[in-house]
């Protein structure tokens, strides 16, 4: 047994001194990058201090720890991709990647991992890039801590900031990303998580799922972006703790849900949105404890929607609770506290006696007629809309709360 | 002076004032007179600028008033019942006006006096009585030394010793060659001060006479008799 | 001209009704902010009273003090004074009274409770519609030497803005549905002052559901500085055009 714990001992006391350090920079002997890699064997740690490096594109093709000493900037010249990680295992912290090449044909990004597993991605700044992070089959890998700042003015010209394509068990997480066309955009990646980002003001998504299952993504914020969230053509996602805020203009979303099915929506909070919840052919999500603030239209259900389930939510200040384009109502609403419900409640259990319809009128109306909406909040709006509480006509009958709560949920 | 020329005036389909032609000299007091609705209150309003004329003109101290306003500096207005605004008292009020006209000049206060207007300069407008009102409207009229008072139905609603007063001012005034022009149905308390008098009908002027004249002419001792001669004549 | 304005200003603030009006609207104000929970809710609450109310009582007010305020008129006439001096006194006594009065009931707790973008375009339309409704007045009092038919007519005036015109509006947007109508109800809009006000409060109330759908559009009209300066040169064209016409007609008025 002893002898056993000798040969594993001096097994990784060799190792260690094998795997050894080469620093790279100005005071150093070796001033590129690229030479450092060409040198270096795997496992092997490159330091590089602080300067301008422009080495066109980067590619670390051996298991290595690439280390930053105060952001070393790694330029791209609006010409080259910067770093072209291709090995398992690869770490890159503490850089720069600035001015990626804009071209769109084969997506350069700023850093780009590439059929790489278990790489980590830590503590960079991603400056004017194309594309930010881009993953294309990987998997196990952590995109942790970055911030990613772009200045795309149109959808076409700007690349998301993190990527991910065909991967699978990625970790998204406390990246700061803004400008991009998409923050994080997802496709056919399954198993992952993304938690604690904040993406704000990127043109199109603030996240985007597209044919991505089992997946997860809790605590983010998105703000301000050409809408905040799409989920589509996805099974299984979890959303949970999100902030969705000030996702405005026509066809704005806080949450975009699109072919969607047996997800779970849970502790967000949809805030000044034109749309908290826009919703079509979704079916079997189960939606509770989340909170819709001031949103235009809290929640926007297409008549293509079943067997969803809304429930334990709080609707306060918002324009309309409740808009829709038809007439059949598949999905079941109850116990949820609106505040514009003007119900009682005699037995004091907490839920008002009468039911109460969330889908006013006046949005029916303007569904149909949008240039209404200048009539909004007008006094014959409302006696017609208060006539319509008390005889639906307009709106589908069965639209309703059973039980709406008596105060807010705690959320 | 006034000069009233050819004035006429029309409200709806009522010829109101029809071509009347009218002068008053300084130092006398006129006394203007006719039936209801012969038109005394719109050719004295017309003088105001109050209702604007259809045609004619009309010249106060030989400038026509058209298009002036300053002119009305020289005039002292009582009208036939002075209504204020409620919520304001009296000294308010002759506070406004005394600041309208120019707070500079010299005011007139015989009749703020005489009617101890100084006790009441704190009661409001909507507490008065009629005849209190007529005071304050008559008090305002005099203030400011105009050389020519128009008083539509002075003595209406004042008791026999305010319109005594008021009386005694108008002679004061004529006194110091002002014109004075009164409309009052009361013809008998006009008797003793009134030097002229216009008999108006029908919109028109029916004779301008002085107050001696005219008894001569109908051989009565009083306008009031004179008058009721002359309408009887008619009739018959 | 200001003596006669200061005049009637101190008159029209003691009037009892005026009191009572700005009682009703401090209590009312007061009450729903401390009644709604959020602040942009009470400032919901409070556009649709001021959008009721101020125009009534405006408008109602102003007409019946005009027809009461005949002697005063006549008085002031026999005085060495101009005579659109004697109107535009008027309608400044009773504008900035109502203004005040609005000011002062609404404008405290406005500040107070709500965000306050929001405070700052409802205290303003506020303001405005009060004048705007008080002009109505001056025209509604000119056309009629009948106290009760000026009384009518500014009824009417009130009931067709705060009604009648919405009903027309909805009407015409039902009527040609399949039409791109957007632009012309935008224009429509501005023929009348309370939509134009209740407009402006919206683009700040429910910003989020205006910039949906035709957002483009309001946004373009509404939403931008220009659009904002435009909506409030507007209003304020309500407020004067109405009193040029009556000032004129007054001009040549007999009393």
């Amino acid at each position: 047994m002893k002898k056993i714990g000798c040969i594993v001992l001096s097994v990784l006391l060799t190792c260690s001194l094998l795997a050894a350090t080469i620093r790279v920079g100005k005071p150093h002997a070796i001033n590129s990058i690229k030479a450092a890699i060409k040198q270096s064997r795997a496992g092997d740690t490159i330091l590089v201090a602080a300067g301008l490096y422009k080495e066109g594109n980067i590619v670390v093709n051996k298991r290595l720890v690439l280390l930053g000493e105060n952001f070393p900037e790694l330029d791209g010249q609006h010409k080259y991709e910067v770093l072209t990680i291709t090995a398992d295992s690869t770490i890159v912290k503490g850089f720069r990647v600035q001015h990626s090449g804009h071209a769109s044909l084969d997506d350069p990004g700023g850093i780009k991992i590439l059929e790489a597993n278990y790489v980590v991605i830590e503590g960079n700044v991603l400056y004017d890039n194309f594309f930010g992070v881009y993953v294309q089959y990987g998997k196990h890998c952590v995109i942790k801590n970055n911030s990613l700042v772009a200045f795309g003015k149109e959808e076409q010209q700007i690349g998301n900031g993190v990527h991910c394509w065909k991967s699978d068990s990625l970790q998204i997480i406390g990246n700061n990303i803004s400008g991009h066309r998409d923050g994080i955009y997802f496709e056919f990646v399954t198993g992952s998580v993304i938690w604690r980002n904040i993406s704000t003001g990127n043109i199109r998504y603030g996240l985007h799922f597209m044919f991505s299952n089992n997946d997860s993504y809790f605590t983010n914020t998105f703000k301000n972006n050409g809408a905040g969230v799409a989920v589509m053509y996805s099974k299984q996602v979890t959303m949970m703790n999100n902030n969705f805020e000030q996702n405005w203009g026509d066809a704005a979303y806080g949450l975009l849900l699109k072919e969607i099915s047996d997800s779970y929506i849970s502790g967000n909070q949809f805030r000044k949105n034109t749309s908290g919840i826009w919703m079509e052919g979704t079916s079997r999500i189960k939606m509770e404890r989340n909170a819709f603030v001031q949103n235009g239209w809290a929640m926007q259900v297409q008549a293509s929607c079943m067997d969803n389930l809304i429930t334990d939510n709080n609707f306060i200040a918002n324009t309309f609770d409740m808009g829709t384009n038809g007439d059949v109502v598949l999905n079941t609403v109850a116990s949820n506290y609106w505040d514009k419900c003007e119900g009682y409640d005699l037995d004091r259990n907490g839920f008002a006696d009468v039911p109460f319809r969330p889908l006013s009128m006046f949005s029916v109306v303007v569904e149909k007629n949008p240039s209404a909406m200048l009539l909004f909040r007008s006094f014959l709006v409302s006696l017609l809309d208060r006539s319509e509480k008390i005889f639906p006509s307009l709106t589908p009958e069965q639209f309703l709360d059973k039980s709406p709560r008596m105060k807010p949920l705690p959320l | 002076m006034i000069r009233v020329e050819a004035v006429s005036k029309k409200f709806g389909k009522l010829q109101v004032l029809q071509q009347v032609d009218l002068i008053c000299n300084s130092g006398e007091c006129i006394a203007l007179i006719g039936p209801n609705g012969c038109g005394k209150t719109t050719l004295i309003k017309s003088i105001l600028n109050m209702v604007i004329p259809d045609s004619g003109r009309i010249l106060v101290n030989e400038k026509d008033i058209s298009g002036d306003y300053l002119y009305r500096s020289d005039i002292g207005y009582m009208p036939q019942i002075g209504r204020y605004p409620e919520n304001m008292n009296v000294g308010q009020v002759i506070e406004t006006i005394q600041t309208l006209r120019g707070t500079g000049k010299a005011v007139d206060t015989d009749l703020y006096d005489a009617y101890q207007m100084s006790q009441l300069l704190s009661k409001r407008m909507n507490t008065l009585s009629g005849g209190t009102r007529q005071k304050v409207s008559a008090v305002l009229a005099f203030m400011f030394n105009p050389g020519i008072l128009i008083l539509d139905e002075p003595t209406a609603g004042l008791d026999p010793l305010a319109a005594e007063i008021l009386k005694e001012k108008i002679m004061a005034e004529m006194q110091r060659k002002k014109l004075v022009m009164i409309t009052s149905h009361l013809l008998s308390e006009l008797e003793d001060i009134v030097s002229e008098v216009v008999f108006m009908q029908d919109g028109s002027v029916a004779f301008h006479k002085s107050n001696a004249a005219l008894k001569a002419d109908t051989g009565k001792d009083s306008i009031a008799k004179a008058i009721s001669h002359i309408l009887r004549e008619q009739a018959s | 001209m200001k003596k006669i304005t200061r005049f009637v200003l101190t008159d029209i603030l003691r009037n009892r009704i005026v009191i009572a009006y700005a009682v009703l609207m401090a209590v009312l104000s007061w009450t729903v902010f401390n009644m709604e929970d959020t602040g942009s809710k009470g400032v919901l609450t409070l556009l649709n009273i001021v959008l009721l109310v101020v125009p009534l009582v405006s408008v109602l007010f102003s007409t019946i003090y005009i027809y009461n305020s005949a002697e005063f008129i006549e008085l002031l006439l026999s005085q060495p004074v101009k005579r659109p001096q004697i109107w535009l006194s008027l309608f400044g006594g009773l504008s900035i009274s109502f203004i005040i009065a609005f000011a002062l009931a609404v404008g405290l707790p406005l500040f107070l409770y709500a965000d306050f973008h929001q405070a700052v375009i409802l205290f303003a339309t506020g303001c405005l519609l009060s004048a705007i409704f008080v002009a109505l007045a001056f025209l509604a009092a000119i056309m009629s030497r009948d106290k009760a038919k000026g009384v009518g007519v500014s009824i009417l005036l009130w009931l067709y803005f705060a009604l009648l015109f919405d009903g027309l509006v909805l009407f015409l947007m039902f009527q040609f549905a399949d039409y791109p109508i957007e632009k012309p109800m935008v224009l429509l809009s501005a023929t009348s002052p309370l939509d134009l006000a209740r407009i402006l409060n919206l683009m700040q109330i429910d910003a989020s559901a205006m910039m949906g759908y035709t957002g483009a559009i309001f946004k373009n009209y509404f939403g931008s500085g220009w659009g904002v300066v435009l909506s409030f040169g507007l209003l304020l064209a309500w407020a004067l055009v109405p009193f040029w016409i009556s000032l004129r007609i007054f001009k040549r008025k007999d009393l």
